[in-house]
This record gives structure tokens, sequence and C-alpha cells, in this order.
């Protein structure tokens, strides 16, 4: 069975199921038709690039975009986050109210919860083996990170609090953080969808202006400030409730693409820069001086700018009914991107193995390939298996299910 | 069936890990030999100079370099093979004889970019130091810091000592991959190496520097061993590493001196 089956044959179903309000399942929106699968294939190749980027460093880190410009993964992923979530909880607020959207989309950000919960749990098992078997004196300072085990209590407290959040863990909090806002972002934009994105790029510059954020445990912040961040994600809702329609004609038009264009290769020599020391000097001091540093945690202008212009291209030069959508050799790509909460945590807990397995057995550059191949082979395993069981429970748990349209799209976590 | 997959899986880890094996043993069969503190030469030398340690040398004055730093600044109970004390073994080798070269070293275990730069008017009052080599980010990093607030107090400190009358280099974190998945080194690394372009010092690449060790299989730094050896020959190569770096900055290499 292939993808187009797939999609052509839940779409049939969906709308068989609710006849009289054929629009009750978000596949069947009538604006958008049938699944968006680039939306599936980008999600599913952002999930792919987080995994490799949260492997120590190998060739196949230099395939990941966050060597080529300001932006990486993670942009592409809260976007996309935004888009599919309005996607569908907009269709059903729309429906069946704010009350009941509302309560879909707690159950959502539950889930995304218990999905941290356990990888935090894992994180405090690795963290434990090394802290009790790793003892390299030319380390011992770097070993303060484990102190926090001497105080389990407020620490894993703090981590149900989503306070404490180690490593590599800081996109679900942030994930659960703008999930929980959706039911305003939503009931806001069925009123006035441009004045939504306007109050959202006034939350994002009243944070940079005044410097808000999260505080986290110990100290600190959030990694990813949700403040910041909600932008890109509100953007992703606007553009899924007509904001793309209506900006058709500007993606269209040559002269964005040439600005696109222009700034992608900009930044393309300014990453280069980075890696090529010896072109630092043809870089002027003014530029690098008002320009660094191009901040992660707020969602620097730079970086959300430079996701625009690739997304900008991406949507001109990718037609949503491309062919190549369909081949055999993308289905892996979009069936990762079908079940991103699942995947994402996945990969998470596979570069936690992958960095365990370097460690324990050996670092060559022969087993780092290894590891980061195996790893997305496991990760599309994985997502086959739970599109396998999802038909299967479908069939099975026939109409009724309709009503409740597919956490999968909604979700993105 | 089972067994056989596993069986042959175990056989390819085995192969996967034998070359690195070998690698290691080289590199611990030499460990005085440079050859495993080879870098690209990129990683060695700065656009920024060091004016003062320039003057000095000229002027047959005495070298005094004061090594702030925190616990990896040294290795427990072997001070003598700690990179400062490498460093100053190989400057006082590599430069004219007349020149004295002495290095100390002030140790600020546990304590912030911020608590540390604190201390730096009385510490600058009492050595009044040429350079200062301040080493920084570990417990910022550590401890996830704001890394704005930290690459204030890195400005704010780098300001102190330069107004005190020294150059300064600045040192980032170790490169440790085993703690990889648990310290987020990056915005520090970033922030430090910004503080140093804004004001046109030296930094020293650290983390570059030991990972390219790693990554070129010249030290293992995912080895678990608990003996001070691996420790005591990377700090002969960041001793060296640092040695080369500084005399490359303040211009003082044979060819320079014979101007």
């Amino acid at each position: 069975m292939t993808i187009a089956d797939q999609v052509t044959g839940s779409t049939i179903a969906d709308a068989a199921g609710a006849k009289p309000r054929a629009a009750a399942s978000a596949i069947t929106l009538p604006a958008i038709g049938e699944r968006e699968l680039r939306l599936d294939l980008f999600r599913g190749l952002a999930l792919w690039l987080i995994f490799i980027d949260h492997l120590p460093t190998s060739l196949l880190t230099w395939f990941t975009i966050r060597n080529y410009g300001f932006s990486d993964a993670t942009e592409i992923f809260i976007f996309i986050s935004g888009y599919t979530a309005a996607f569908v909880y907009g269709r059903a607020m729309l429906e069946s109210g704010f009350v009941i959207a509302t309560a879909r989309i707690l159950r959502r950000v539950w889930q995304i919860y218990v999905a941290h919960v356990f990888l935090f749990t894992i994180f405090l098992a690795e963290i434990s083996y090394v802290a009790t078997s790793f003892e390299n004196p030319l380390y011992t300072e770097e070993m303060g990170i484990m102190d926090f085990l001497k105080q389990p209590d407020v620490t894993i407290v703090q981590a149900l609090l989503l306070r404490f959040r180690p490593v590599n863990m800081d996109v679900l909090p942030l994930y659960i953080v703008l999930m929980l806002a959706l039911p305003l972002i939503l009931w806001s934009m069925k009123w006035k969808p441009d004045v939504t994105l306007g109050l959202s790029v006034a939350l994002y510059v009243v944070t940079w202006e005044y410097d808000l954020y999260f505080s986290a445990y110990p100290n600190g912040f959030w990694a990813f400030n949700p403040l910041a961040w909600q932008l890109l994600f509100v953007f992703g809702a606007w553009c899924a409730l007509g904001g793309a329609r209506r900006m058709s004609r500007i993606l269209a038009s040559p002269v964005t693409m040439w600005i696109a264009v222009a700034y992608l290769v900009a930044a393309f020599y300014v990453t280069l820069t980075w890696y090529v020391p010896q072109l630092g000097h043809l870089m002027p001091k003014r530029i690098e001086q008002w320009m660094y540093p191009i901040d992660k945690t707020d969602l620097d202008v730079l970086r959300f700018t430079h996701f625009v212009a690739l997304a900008a291209l991406t949507v001109r030069f990718l037609p949503r009914d491309w062919p190549g959508l369909r081949s055999r050799w993308l289905r892996p790509l979009i069936l990762c991107g079908q079940h991103s909460l699942e995947i994402f945590c996945l990969g998470v807990f596979l570069a936690f193995a992958g960095h365990f397995i370097l460690a324990e057995v050996s670092g060559g550059p022969a087993m780092h390939a290894l590891i980061s191949l195996s790893g997305i082979l496991i990760m599309w395993g994985v997502a086959w298996v739970i599109s396998w069981y999802k038909r299967v429970a479908d069939k099975s748990g026939a109409k009724t299910k309709n009503a409740v349209g597919n956490a999968d799209l909604a979700g993105g976590g | 069936m089972k067994a056989r997959v596993l069986l042959s899986l175990i056989l390819l880890c085995g192969g996967l890990a034998a070359p690195s094996a070998r690698a290691d043993d080289a590199a611990s069969a030499a460990p005085a030999a440079p050859a495993a503190c080879e870098l690209p030469s990129y990683l060695l030398t700065s656009e920024s100079q060091l004016p003062r340690v320039a003057d000095a040398v000229k002027a047959g004055k005495p070298l005094e370099i004061l090594v702030v730093g925190s616990r990896s600044t040294t290795i427990p109970a072997s001070e003598n093979s700690s990179y400062p004390a490498r460093m100053e073994a190989v400057l006082k080798d590599k430069l004219p004889p007349p020149e004295v070269v002495h290095v100390s070293v002030e140790i600020q275990s546990k304590k912030t970019a911020e608590e540390t730069a604190s201390t730096f008017v009385k510490l600058m009052e009492a050595k009044r130091p040429t350079l200062v080599i301040w080493q920084t980010g570990t417990v910022d990093a550590i401890r996830s810091i704001d890394p704005d607030e930290f690459r204030g107090a890195v400005t704010e400190g780098v300001a102190a000592l330069q107004s005190a009358g020294a150059d300064v280099v600045l040192m980032n974190l170790q490169y440790s991959p085993r703690t990889e998945t648990m310290i987020s080194a990056q915005p520090f690394l970033d922030n430090m190496r910004v503080v140093a372009q804004e004001h046109d010092i030296p930094l020293f690449d650290r983390f570059a520097i030991m990972r390219q060790w790693n990554d070129q299989g010249q030290f293992d730094l995912f080895s678990p061993s608990r003996g001070p050896e691996l420790a005591k020959q990377v700090h002969d190569c960041l001793g060296r590493a640092l040695a080369q770096f500084v005399i490359d900055a303040a211009h003082l290499g044979p060819a320079q001196q014979q101007n």
C-alpha cells in the first residue's frame, strides 16, 4: 500500500463517516483538501536532522541545514507544528466549539507531557550511569553536572514542573507551552487572524525589548524561550488558516524569490566563515558586531527570516502536487513526519543510546556512521509499525473514531 | 538464528572497535611526542595581538603570566603536569635564554565568570602580570547561566584586566564528549568568541583543539580511565599549544625576533 492509497483511503473513510458534516474531519478541510504531504515530508526531515544534530558531530552532521544558514530543524518543526495544530484544532473549534476543542488540545498536551517525563527518566538513568562509572581525572570539573543527583527530590519535582530540563530536552517543554496557548490563539484567530499575528509579533518585540524569559531550575532560563518562539508557531497557525493563500501572490513574485535567494546566500557565506576561519577577515567588523550573537534562545530575527526565506523558496519550487511526494524514496521521511511525537521521542532516546554506544564500545567514524544510519532506519521502522497499527485499529474502531480526528496530524509534537 | 545474528553483530562491533583501540596504543606509546599534539595552524594563530607581552620581551623584562582558571586548569594530584606548568616549561625553552618567564595560577573553582571577574581588581593589584590567560565558561555552562549575563561578565572581566595593564587571552571550555548530552557548551563558546572579537583579544579555542584531537584519534577523550595518564598527555599538548599561541600572537617567533 502506498502513501497515496493511504491518504485517499482515509479521506474517503472520513468523508463517509461524517457524511452530513463532511468537513468535520480536518483532512477534508475544503480549503486545503487532502493531507498536505509536504508538511509531513519536511517534518520528517526535521526529525531526522534533530536526531543527527543530537549525536556528536560527524560527517553526517554536515548534511544538516544548520551548517548552511542561521535557522535549523527546530524552526521547521515548530512552524509545521503550529500549522498542523491550527489546521486540525481550528476546524474542531469551528465545528464543536471552544470547550470541546480546548479539551482535545489539553489531551494532546498531556500526551506530550508524559512523553517528556518518559525521556527524562531515560536521561536520569544515563546520567546516573555516567556518574558512577566515569572517573577520568581530565574531566573532574565537568562532572559537577552530576551535583543535582545529590538532591533528587528537588530535581525530580522541578523536572515535573518543566523547570529542570537537561540538554536536548528543550523542544517538548516549548511545545507543551505553545499547545497550552493554542486555544487562546485559535479563539483569537477565529476573530481576526491578522490581529492575532500582530499581537504575536508584539509579544515577540516586547520579549526582546524587556528581556522576558521563563526561569529554569537550578538557575538560568528556558533554552527555547516560548515567549519568542510563539511567533513561529502563531505564524504557522496563521498560514494554515488562510494566511498562506492570501500571501500566495507575494510568494509567487520573482522579487520575493530573489530577495530570499540573496538572503540565503548571504547567510550561507556567514556560516562559511564559522567553519573556514581564514575567510573571517573578509567579514566587515561592523557587520559582525551588529549581527552576533545570533540568539537561538529568543529566536533571533535573523533566524526567523532565514526560515521564512527557506519556506518561501520551498513553496515556490515544490508544488503541493509534485509527483515526487508519492515516490517510495520519500516515503520513509513522510511516514516519520506523520507520527512526529512518537518519532521525536524515539529520536531523542536514540541519540542518548547512540552517545552511550559511542562511549562504551567505540568512537570511530565507522561506528558513528553505523549508529546514525541505524537510528534513522529504526525511526522509519517504528513509524511504519505505528501507521500499520493505526490502520488496523482504525479498521476495527470503525466510524466512531472519525469525529475525534487524527492526533498525529494535529500534534506535531 | 537469533544467536547467529547476535554473534555477527558482536563481531561487527569488535571489528569497528579495533582500529580506534590501535590508535589509542599509538598515543600512549609516545607520551611526550609532539606528534600526538599536532594541530592545524588555524587553531594556533590569532589575528589579535599581545602588544604588552611583545614589549616586555623586547625590553628584556621578565614575563609574568597569570592563568586564571577553574578545576580543569589542573590535574588532581599532579600540578606539575597541568597545562600552565607545561606552558611555562615550553616558553622557557623557546624564548631566548635571558628571558625570565614566570607563570602563576589562580584557581577559582566552582565560580562563574561573574564571580571570578569581581575578584580581578584585587588580583591584579597583587600579581601585576603582563599577560592574563583567563579560562572560563565551564561552571557557567554547568549551571546554565543566561548567556547574555555570561557575556556581560566576561566583557567586564576583560575590561578590568586590560585597564589594570595586562594583555588578555581568553580560553574556552574543554571538549568533553561524555558530558555532551548533559552540558550545553555552544552558547558559552559563541559568547566568548563574541567578546574576544569585540575586544580584539586572542581566543585560545581549547574546545575546538580537544575536539580535533579526539576526532583525529590522537586522544580518546571518551576513555573512562581513572589514571592520570591521559590527562597528563592532554595537558602537555595543551601547554605546548598555548605556548605556541602566545608566541605567535605576541610575534615572538624566531623570524620576528631577528628584526
